[in-house]
């Protein structure tokens, strides 16, 4: 205990001694959160749509009208000629093309089904998937008032109401997912460079002649920065509170009760790596690797439940994915202990042996 | 006189490289012996399987009575170790390394306090106590460097060329400190290649290429060798050595 006490003094003094890593702390959370949560947006704006009107009636005007006054469109006009929108959409000057048939006025008048047509450029496809239904609820929308003048309702519409983020701000799904990528990469990058320095000055020579115990060193080297990833998190909740308005609907302590497992399991990562690497070049490269892989599957961008089966697989061993579910599940579900508790014993399980791992592999002889 | 070091056929390969090739030696107690060789001679590869940071290839070392492989630990604190390269941590005062490393050697509270003091007045670092070792030239950072090796007073301690890059004044007061230590009964095994430094020594041993090639106290290997120098012994047997080849 003592010596573990010894350590920490010493790991704390060269930390707050380094005038760059402090301000990396503490400048991260904000640029991350800020720039990351807007930019990783779904949503779309400024959708450049051509409307091709082969009707010119008033009802295709009104169509047109609507798409006008929507802040997600710009219009641009074309003439009748779905060839010409067709070559705006090639060059790029527009993202959609939405063909109105020279029946539409007539056909809404008798009420009979109207068929449209959208061109759409899916090179990407989020977006491409965006804009077809955007366009098409504008177009519902204005069937179904068109209904109610008409008197009778040309086609029925589903109700939807989205549970836990009822406006369906991307923002808030994404926040909780970027403070874990933040608190992963202050634990485990931090952790894994401090051993990789100590080894490229030579200090951890002088450490290995003494008759400290490896898990001593381990303990006294991952305490410090498991208590700074931890005072990340909480930092980046408050941002994450004042900036976007984030509420967390679940309880507090339960959620750092978990981040705390976490950051053993992912800090217990980096002391592994740590160990095999000689130089910071080589750990920041294997810590950048493995921090890809386990972020791309744990579910920030993409939904795990469409992976294929072995990305599920893989999932049960990848710390990321746990941590990205409780954190959004507590967060914005409000999820309690008794729905959390299966992450919590695959995280304590993950935990303890990537730390007997690491324990095992610090070995004072080469 | 009791051995402290004790060394047996010993010998460590890198590959097909044979760092240390088949050596045996012993060191008695309050003895200084000095290993003396050319760089990548072996002596570096000699003291770090001594001090248990590598595993040998084949044979025998005792450590204090202990077997080097079976009782690392009781080795561990037992002897002081300086590394060849300057291994304090350079943005830590001087106060706070020897603090340090005696908490790591398992002092504490006013005994780790004591033990510190005296080093600091015994080395005369008080003035310099709270400066960063960063910020003190090489000759002073190899200074608290052995201090730090005896925060613990290790019976036995393994200098790694302690006065490479250090000036000659420094150099000479490094070696009077060596020799405050051994009176007291503290085993030193010094390693070097300034031969003129064998001198101070009670014993040396040569090493060339792996293999010991002389041993003995300085006076006897230079009415051997028929020179007035340390350094034309060594000469002599390092191109005898070569010539050999």
């Amino acid at each position: 205990m003592k010596k573990i006490f010894i350590l920490l003094q010493k790991e704390f003094i060269q930390i707050f001694r380094n005038k760059t890593i402090l301000p990396i702390i503490f400048v991260l959370p904000v640029v991350q959160l800020l720039i990351l949560a807007n930019a990783a947006t779904q949503e779309m704006k400024n959708i450049k749509l051509a409307i091709v009107d082969y009707d010119c009636s008033p009802e295709s005007r009104g169509l047109i009208e609507k798409f006008t006054f929507s802040k997600f469109y710009a219009i641009i006009p074309v003439e009748r000629s779905t060839k010409k929108a067709i070559k705006l959409i090639d060059m790029g000057y527009a993202d959609a093309a939405l063909i109105i048939p020279n029946s539409f006025g007539a056909m809404a008048n008798r009420s009979e089904s109207i068929k449209l047509q959208l061109l759409t450029n899916a090179i990407n496809i989020t977006s491409a998937a965006l804009i077809n239904r955007y366009t098409s609820s504008i177009v519902l929308d204005y069937a179904t008032n068109a209904t109610v003048e008409f008197g009778k309702p040309t086609i029925s519409q589903a109700s939807i109401r989205h549970w836990y983020n009822p406006t369906l701000d991307y923002k808030l799904y994404m926040v909780p997912g970027i403070l874990v990528i933040l608190v992963t990469i202050v634990g485990m990058f931090l952790t894994a460079i401090n051993i990789v320095r100590e080894k490229e000055l030579g200090t951890i020579e002088q450490i290995n002649v003494t008759p400290i115990k490896p898990y001593q060193f381990i303990i006294g080297k991952l305490i410090p920065f498991w208590v700074i990833a931890l005072a990340e998190l909480m930092f980046g909740l408050v941002i994450a509170r004042v900036v976007f308005n984030l509420n967390i609907t679940g309880s507090i302590p339960l959620l750092f009760g978990f981040a705390a497992i976490y950051l053993i399991a992912a800090l217990g990562l980096g002391l592994i790596l740590s160990t095999s690497a000689s130089n910071q070049q080589q750990v920041m490269f294997m810590a950048f690797f493995f921090m890809t892989v386990f972020l791309m599957l744990s579910g920030l961008f993409t939904p795990t439940e469409s992976m294929p089966s072995w990305a599920n697989w893989f999932n049960k061993i990848n710390p990321l994915f746990y941590f990205m579910n409780v954190n959004r599940m507590l967060i914005l579900k409000g999820s309690d202990f008794s729905n959390l508790w299966p992450n919590f014993l695959a995280i304590s399980i993950i935990a303890t042996v990537v730390i007997i791992i690491a324990i095992k592999r610090y070995k004072k002889t080469s | 006189m009791i051995k402290t070091i004790e060394v047996d056929k010993l010998t460590k390969k890198f590959g097909s490289f044979t760092a240390v090739d088949n050596i045996s030696f012993s060191v008695s107690s309050g003895e200084i012996l000095g290993l003396l060789g050319a760089n990548g001679a072996g002596k570096t590869t000699t003291i770090k399987m001594l001090c248990g940071l590598l595993a040998p290839t084949s044979g025998k070392i005792k450590v204090a009575g202990y077997n080097a492989y079976l009782q690392a630990e009781q080795i561990r604190t037992r002897i002081g170790y300086m590394s060849q390269k300057f291994s304090l941590y350079n943005d830590l005062t001087v106060w706070e390394n020897i603090h340090f490393f005696g908490g790591v050697y398992g002092l504490w509270g006013k005994q780790l306090k004591l033990r510190a003091e005296a080093l600091i007045d015994d080395f005369e670092m008080r003035p310099f106590m709270n400066l960063t070792v960063q910020s003190l030239p090489p000759g002073w950072r190899q200074r608290i460097a052995l201090a730090v090796s005896l925060v613990h007073n290790p019976p036995i301690i393994l200098l790694d060329e302690p006065t490479s890059g250090v000036d000659p004044i420094a150099r000479r007061m490094f070696w009077e400190t060596i020799h405050q230590i051994s009176a007291n009964g503290t085993t030193a095994l010094v390693t070097t290649h300034y031969i003129d430094e064998a001198e101070y020594c009670n014993n040396v041993l040569v090493m060339v290429d792996g293999k010991l090639v002389a041993a003995g106290q300085p006076n006897e290997l230079k009415s051997l060798y028929n020179s007035t120098t340390m350094d034309d012994v060594f000469l002599s047997l390092a191109r005898n050595e070569n010539t050999k080849i």
